[in-house]
C-alpha cells in the first residue's frame, strides 16, 4: 500500500557480498554462494536454476575474458529488494569490453578454438528479467542481473 | 575419474554427470576427444541424464564434439536431457544441428 505522494522505492531488505579469485574452480562456488543466499526467498527450482546459470555465465566471462591468463579478483554483490526481486552485481577489474554491442550478439565469441558457444550474454538475458553491462577498457566490467521472483504464498 | 562409457559397435556413449561448467567441461572434452581419435566411432552419444547443472559451456562441449565428429564423417547424439537443462538446449539452437534423438527438444527456435 502506498500513500498518496509517497515515492515508490526499491527497499533493500538483505544484502551479501563475496570476493573471489578468477580461477575456473571457483565458478561452482560463485553460483552456489549466490543461490544459497537467494534460497531464503523460497524461489522455485527453475528460478534458482536460472539464477545459478546466469551467475555461472557472468563469472566465467571474468575468468575467460576479463582476466584471461592472469588471476584477478571477482566481486559479487547480491541485494534482495522488495517485492521479491534479486539484484546481482558481478564486477571485475580486468581488460574491459571494447565493443559491448558486438560482445552481446548471440554466437559472437573471441575464442578461436570454438569451445565457447558465444552464448554467455544471451543466456544472462533470457534467464533474468534485466541485464545491464557497464565496461571501460583496462578498468573492468560490471554486470548487473535483475531477477524478479514469482510471488510467494507467504506474501499473499 | 573417468566418466562411464559404453562402446557398442560403432557407437560410443559417454555419460556426463554432476555440474557442467567451463571448469568441468575441459575434462570431458579431453576425454571424449582422445576417445574419438582412438576409436573413430560413427556415432558419439552424449548422455546428459546424470547432469544436475549446465551453463553454456555444455553447449560449447556439444558443438566442439560435433565439429570433430564431422571431420571423421560421424555424428553426435545428445540423449537423456533432464528438464532443468531444456531451456538452455532450446535457447542455444543446437537442435538445428540434428543432434537430438526422437522429440526430446523442439526445434521451433531454429
Amino acid at each position: 500500500m502506498f500513500l498518496k505522494g509517497e515515492k515508490f522505492q526499491m527497499k533493500t531488505t538483505n544484502e551479501m557480498s563475496v570476493e573471489l579469485e578468477s580461477r575456473s574452480v571457483n565458478e561452482a562456488f560463485a553460483r552456489t554462494a549466490v543461490s544459497s543466499f537467494v534460497s531464503q526467498l523460497d524461489p522455485t527450482i527453475s528460478e534458482l536454476n536460472e539464477i545459478r546459470t546466469a551467475v555461472s555465465e557472468a563469472v566465467t566471462n571474468c575468468v575467460v575474458h576479463a582476466y584471461r591468463d592472469k588471476i584477478g579478483k571477482i566481486y559479487i554483490n547480491v541485494k534482495v529488494t522488495e517485492p521479491d526481486t534479486v539484484v546481482i552485481r558481478i564486477r571485475d577489474k580486468g581488460c574491459g569490453i571494447e565493443n559491448i554491442k558486438q560482445a552481446m550478439e548471440p554466437l559472437y565469441t573471441t575464442d578461436p578454438n570454438g569451445e565457447r558457444a558465444g552464448l554467455g550474454f544471451a543466456v544472462m538475458q533470457s534467464f533474468c528479467d534485466a541485464l545491464k553491462v557497464h565496461s571501460s577498457l583496462s578498468r573492468g566490467t560490471t554486470i548487473t542481473l535483475t531477477k524478479r521472483l514469482s510471488p510467494r504464498i507467504s506474501d499473499v | 575419474m573417468q566418466p562411464r562409457t559404453l562402446i557398442r559397435n560403432n557407437r560410443i556413449t559417454v555419460f556426463l554427470s554432476g555440474d557442467i561448467d567451463h571448469h568441468t567441461a575441459r575434462r570431458y572434452r579431453e576425454y571424449t576427444d582422445a576417445l574419438i581419435q582412438e576409436k573413430k566411432p560413427s556415432c558419439l552419444a552424449l548422455d546428459f541424464s546424470g547432469v544436475s547443472f549446465m551453463d553454456s559451456s555444455g553447449i560449447g562441449l556439444i558443438m566442439g564434439r560435433y565439429r570433430m565428429m564431422l571431420l571423421y564423417g560421424g555424428k553426435v547424439r545428445v540423449v537423456g536431457v533432464p528438464a532443468q537443462l531444456k531451456k538452455m538446449m532450446e535457447l542455444s539452437g543446437i537442435g538445428g544441428l540434428d543432434v537430438f534423438e526422437g522429440r526430446e527438444i523442439s526445434n521451433e527456435n531454429n
